[in-house]
Order: structure tokens, then C-alpha cells, then sequence
């Protein structure tokens, strides 16, 4: 009867030796929670306080205005042109980095992260260099009397190539850890290229590749500062509902900015939504996974028994 | 013929890892595919089965030269190392996977199923995703997934490498059962050479990307071609001996020297259970010491000194073994009843030369 009570005040007291005092626990806990409340969660609070200070009419007043819908319009067709435009270089570039050896590998995993580390101003800026009146193709492109620089063809350049990492970056570990046994397996029971990716590779990336996208599409419809440099900022026409934000800020209605950028912060409420039901899902799927091989395993010996087909001689 | 490899050789880059390999599998046959590793034994498997190309020579699967058919149309059946189930199926699907590319009717197919998932004993497990699997249950799921398309060929790469030792002792000989009951060419690769021995048919060994041996598993173990393999298939005392006044010695030991020229050298192995070896000193030729017992179950091995200091292995029953009255540190008397000739310095031997040879009596007796 004393043995129990004596293992348990064991592991009780070794518990606490490998951990810090309460005091510190509990500080750590307060700064991180401090931090978040100031920076994150009162400026959030504070944007939809700010967008509804003049009532719901005046909120959707702004909305409805047609400059703000062209905005809102020119965002989501930028959305839509770069998303699926990262979606099939994400795919392409992962899938050519995980599975085959080539020369310049590294290099290429350190251009698809160029745009991380560069600022997105000069991202922008470089776009200015290249196709702007004085850049180095603009006389051509004048000549052929195409128009990018400060019209919607730089706005969706300048997205793509910020938006660039977001999908591989996501891919490429996902399939390095996956090898390439599986596609192998499917060409050994006759499955060509195109139908082992569509039945096998895709699959097994389908929650990796939405993170990505979904990451890309936050990042593509809140975009500042390289479009700011290539749009031009005409109203109308060649604002995003970033640029929207800040033209409105610079005018009179204190409400109006908050009310186009309350529909930037909930696009991050939904992004962050299905992000955590992503992850909730994956981890969920491999947990109940584990646990159902744990009890199909068993004990190791006595799982056998029942597992290995009795073959009775014919 | 089911398989037939000419003078197949495969280099990657500057590596050469298959050399001129030569040899044939027939219908219907287990063969194990054995060696260290390193050996070639898998690009071997792999080139059968299209996933790497031969650099030279020729792989008939059926009498029909495969070089150039791509590995979608050369109907085998390849089971991969760790399975490489489809994670994200189920087993049925799993199994169905092939039959789907291959344009089967669905009944078809779920009849198919349904009768491999009876055979390899997987029903109510239909529905479970491979990591809801032991690792016994995903390797029969791996099996049926090859075996539904009916492949000419079945290819299986370390089969029981990636499952602990109590569960690959049963599952070796659940493949016979299979393999009896289907009488499909099985192919399999190994490094383990009891498990080539316990399963295969035929043996063929590969050491460092050449052929050494094949033959069915007695033949490797009671005549082998050269020392590698009788180092590699189970236990072989190896002795190098010159020919001095006539015999081929070393130390106290003499054999004959079987036409080697004065001078010359020569190995011969034996295996443990040709030493015999008796309480009484004067039975056989030398005296020795018992220096140590190995208890492997039924059977022990002894390891013998001789007064020079040599150490022949050698094996006996746990019967004899106390019948005898043995014990370490005792004085034994041994002799060498067969060996076989290895090498020798004075002609190159071929594999048809390498013969077993008893003692002859009045050498056995003693010098």
C-alpha cells in the first residue's frame, strides 16, 4: 500500500526539478500575452472600432463607392492572375528540386527566396528599371504601344514575383520528405507521368499546397509597397485596396480607411481561420493515425499471431 | 525462360556497379538475389524491372528483349523496400491502383480485390489508410498491390528488410506459401544469406557488382566457388597452405597438394561440421586444445587450437557434445574430413574445378 504513494511522490518531485519556478513561467507567459493584446490584438479591435465610429450606413456607404469597388475588383483580379500563376511555378519548381539532381539546385532555392529578403520597394523599383519609359525594354515596349509600368500588367508583375515563395517554399519540404518510391511504384504498375501526379504526387501535397496558396493569397491581396511603386495611383483604374486605404487616409472622412481596411483584416481573420483548421486537421488525421496503428500493433508478439495468414497446406 | 540477362552491366558515371552479369530464372521460380551490401544486387532488381537501364548487355522478361520498353509496359510486379504504399489511399485503392491505370471494368476490379485482399488474409482492412497498418500488414498490402495486375514477373527489393526479426522469421515462410500457391517468377533481394537460403529456390550471389555463384541453396553451401562465397554463406574455416616436400601445409597441418607445384600456394575451406573431434587422444591425427563453446541451441560450435596456435571451428551436436564428455580447456584429438579448394597460385580455377575432396585415410589417421 506504501509503495504507490511513495513512486508517486517521486515522480512528482522529479517532475519539478526539471522545471523552472512558477514565477518565471508565469512572467514569460505575461510578456508574451502583453505583446500580443498591445501589438496585435487592440490595434485590430481598433480598426473596426474606428471603420463602424460613423455608423453602419456610412460603412457601407464607403464600400459601395465606385472607386472602392474598382479597387476591390483590381485586387481580386490580381489575386487571380498571380495565385495560379505561383500555384504552377510552386508545383514546377518543388517537384524539379525534390525529385531530380541537376546543376545550380542550390541556386535556384536561393533565388525562390530572393524575394523574402528583398525589400518589396526595390522589388518594385527593379520593375521601374526594367519596363518603365527610361527602363531598359521601355523604348520597345513604347514602340509596340504596350503599357506596364503604372497600369495592371506591373501591378500583377510586381505581385508575382513578392508572392514568389509562398507555395514552394511550402512544397519543397513536403516533397523531399515524400521521395519519389511512390511515383516509382505507380510506373511499375503502368501509370504514365501525367497520371501518376495527378493520382499519387498531388494527393499527398494537397494540404501542403492549399497552406501555400492560401498564404499567397493573403500576401497578393494585401501587397503595399512594390505595387504602390509600379501602380501609378490612379483612382479608378490602377489603385489596389491598399492603395485605396492609404489615398483615403490622406483625405478628410476619418472612417473611411478603417472601413476598406476592416475587409484587409478579415481576409487575415479567414486566412488565419482556415490556416489553423489546416494544421488542425493535418495533426488530428496523423494523431487518430498513430493511435489506430498502436492498436492494430498491439503487443509485438501476440499481434503476429493474429496478423500472419495461417496457410494450411493444399 | 522467364528472365535471361547477357552480359548486363550498368556504370553510373565513373562507378561501375554491375559487371558483365550473366544468368537466367525460369518459370515459375524463387530466386534470391544475395550479396553484401554494395554488391549490384538491387540495380540488378531495378534493371529487371525498368527502373534503371542496363548501360550494356541485354534483359529478355519472356523471351522478349525489355531494353527499350519503358517500365509502364514491361507487366512486373515491383515491391519496394518500404512499401511505398500510397499514403493517400486506402488499402483497397491501393490495390485497385493498377487494375484502375490498366482500364479494368469496376466490377472486375472489385472482384480482384476482393480475391487478393482474401489471399494475403487483409480482409476488414479494406477501408484503412497505410499508416493505420503494422508493419506486417503494410508489406502483404505492398504484395497484393503488385501481384493484382497478374505480372509476368514478381520483383521484391529487401522484402523483410524494413520488419523486426521474430515477425521476417514467419513472413519468410509465408512467401513460400505465396509463392507454392501462385507459381509466379519471383525475383527477391537480400543481404541476409539465411533468409536466401531458408526461401529462394536458387541463390544467385553477387559480390561488388560481379556474378560469384548460382545455385540452388545446397550447392552455394556445400560447393562453393571461391572464398567470398564461402565466407559469405554461412561458416568456413579458410586455410592458406604451401606446397613444401610434397604436401600443402601450414604449421602442423598437411594436406595433399593436389598437383600444385613446390613452392605454390593454395586455400582450401571446410565447414564446421567436417572437423570431428573426440575425447580420445589418439583417434585422430592431431592433438589440440578446446578452447571455447559457442551454445547455438541444438547445435555447438567449438572453437580448437592446435599447439601452434591455428584456430579451426568446428560443430556438433548437443547429443555428442555430452556423449563425449566435452569441456573447455580439455585435450581433443580433430581430423578434417572434406574441404573444398578455394584457389590455388598455379592455374585459375573455374567454377566447374572447385571440388570437395575427403581426407584420404591415411593422411586422416595422422602424419
Amino acid at each position: 500500500m506504501n509503495l504507490p504513494k511513495k513512486q508517486r511522490e517521486r515522480t512528482s518531485s522529479s517532475q519539478r526539478s526539471t522545471q523552472e519556478p512558477g514565477w518565471v513561467k508565469w512572467s514569460l507567459i505575461g510578456i508574451a500575452g502583453l505583446f500580443a493584446v498591445v501589438f496585435l490584438f487592440l490595434p485590430l479591435i481598433n480598426v473596426f472600432v474606428q471603420a463602424f465610429s460613423k455608423g453602419w450606413v456610412h460603412y457601407f456607404k464607403v464600400l459601395a463607392d465606385p472607386d472602392t469597388i474598382s479597387a476591390i475588383k483590381l485586387t481580386l483580379l490580381v489575386a487571380a492572375i498571380s495565385v495560379p500563376a505561383n500555384v504552377i511555378f510552386g508545383v514546377a519548381a518543388s517537384w524539379a528540386i525534390a525529385k531530380f539532381e541537376f546543376r545550380g539546385k542550390s541556386l535556384l532555392l536561393t533565388f525562390i527566396d530572393l524575394p523574402f529578403s528583398i525589400s518589396p520597394v526595390v522589388s518594385g523599383l527593379m520593375f521601374i528599371l526594367l519596363f518603365g519609359v527610361n527602363g531598359l525594354f521601355g523604348p520597345l515596349l513604347d514602340h509596340l504601344g504596350i503599357k506596364i509600368i503604372f497600369a495592371v500588367p506591373g501591378i500583377v508583375l510586381a505581385t508575382i514575383f513578392v508572392t514568389f515563395p509562398f507555395v514552394a517554399r511550402e512544397l519543397i519540404p513536403a516533397m523531399q520528405a515524400e521521395g519519389s518510391d511512390q511515383e516509382q511504384a505507380a510506373m511499375t504498375m503502368g501509370a504514365s507521368g501525367w497520371q501518376t501526379f495527378w493520382y499519387v504526387t498531388l494527393p499527398s501535397i494537397k494540404w501542403g499546397l492549399l497552406y501555400g496558396v492560401i498564404l499567397c493569397n493573403a500576401r497578393a491581396m494585401g501587397e503595399f509597397g512594390a505595387v504602390s511603386v509600379v501602380s501609378g495611383h490612379i483612382t479608378g483604374l490602377t489603385d489596389t485596396v491598399p492603395l485605396r486605404v492609404e489615398k483615403l487616409y490622406n483625405e478628410f472622412d476619418p472612417a473611411a480607411p478603417f472601413a476598406v481596411a476592416s475587409l484587409l483584416a478579415l481576409l487575415a481573420l479567414v486566412t488565419l481561420g482556415i490556416k489553423t483548421y489546416l494544421e488542425w486537421k493535418t495533426e488530428r488525421d496523423e494523431h487518430q493515425g498513430q493511435q489506430l496503428a498502436r492498436e492494430v500493433v498491439g503487443e509485438p508478439g501476440k499481434n503476429f499471431a493474429r496478423d500472419l495468414p495461417a496457410h494450411s497446406p493444399k | 525462360m522467364s528472365i535471361e540477362l547477357k552480359n548486363v552491366s550498368k556504370r553510373f558515371g565513373e562507378v561501375s556497379a554491375v559487371h558483365d552479369i550473366n544468368f537466367s530464372v525460369n518459370d515459375g521460380e524463387l530466386v534470391a538475389l544475395l550479396g553484401p551490401s554494395g554488391g549490384g544486387k538491387t540495380t540488378v532488381l531495378r534493371m529487371i524491372g525498368g527502373l534503371e537501364m542496363p548501360t550494356d548487355g541485354d534483359i529478355f522478361i519472356r523471351g522478349v528483349r525489355v531494353n527499350d520498353i519503358p517500365v509502364q509496359k514491361r507487366n512486373i510486379g515491383f515491391v519496394f523496400q518500404n512499401y511505398a504504399l500510397f499514403k493517400s489511399m486506402t488499402v483497397f485503392k491501393n490495390i485497385a491502383f493498377g487494375l484502375k491505370i490498366k482500364k479494368w471494368k469496376k466490377p472486375e476490379i472489385e472482384a480482384r480485390v476482393i480475391e487478393l485482399l482474401k489471399l494475403l488474409e487483409l480482409e476488414g482492412l479494406a477501408n484503412r489508410y497505410p499508416h493505420q497498418l503494422s508493419g506486417g500488414q503494410r508489406q502483404r498490402v505492398a504484395i497484393a498491390r503488385a501481384l493484382a495486375p497478374k505480372p509476368d514477373v514478381l520483383l521484391l527489393d529487401e522484402p523483410f528488410g524494413a520488419v523486426d526479426a521474430k515477425i521476417r522469421q514467419e513472413l519468410r515462410q509465408w512467401l513460400v506459401h505465396l509463392h507454392h500457391d501462385l507459381k509466379v517468377t519471383t525475383l527477391f533481394v537480400t543481404h541476409d544469406q539465411e533468409e536466401a537460403m531458408e526461401v529462394s529456390d536458387r541463390i544467385v550471389i553477387f559480390s561488388r557488382g560481379n556474378l560469384e555463384q548460382i545455385g540452388t541453396p545446397r550447392e552455394v553451401y556445400e560447393q562453393p566457388v571461391n572464398e567470398f562465397v564461402a565466407r559469405f554463406i554461412g561458416v568456413m574455416n579458410i586455410l592458406e597452405l604451401e606446397v613444401r616436400n610434397g604436401m600443402a601445409r601450414l604449421n602442423e597441418l598437411a594436406f595433399p597438394a593436389h598437383g600444385v607445384p613446390e613452392g605454390k600456394k593454395m586455400k582450401i575451406g571446410f565447414r564446421p561440421y567436417a572437423v570431428q573431434v573426440s575425447p580420445d587422444l589418439t583417434q585422430y591425427g592431431y592433438q589440440a586444445v578446446l578452447k571455447h563453446t559457442y551454445f547455438l541451441g541444438v547445435m555447438l560450435r567449438l572453437e580448437i587450437v592446435l599447439p601452434s596456435g591455428l584456430v579451426v571451428r568446428s560443430r556438433i551436436s548437443k547429443e555428442d557434445y555430452s556423449k563425449m564428455g566435452l569441456q573447455d580447456g580439455m585435450c581433443v584429438s580433430v581430423q578434417i574430413r572434406n574441404y573444398r579448394i578455394l584457389s590455388r597460385e598455379d592455374e585459375p580455377l573455374t567454377q566447374e574445378v572447385a571440388t570437395s575432396y575427403d581426407m584420404p585415410a591415411h593422411i586422416a589417421e595422422g602424419i
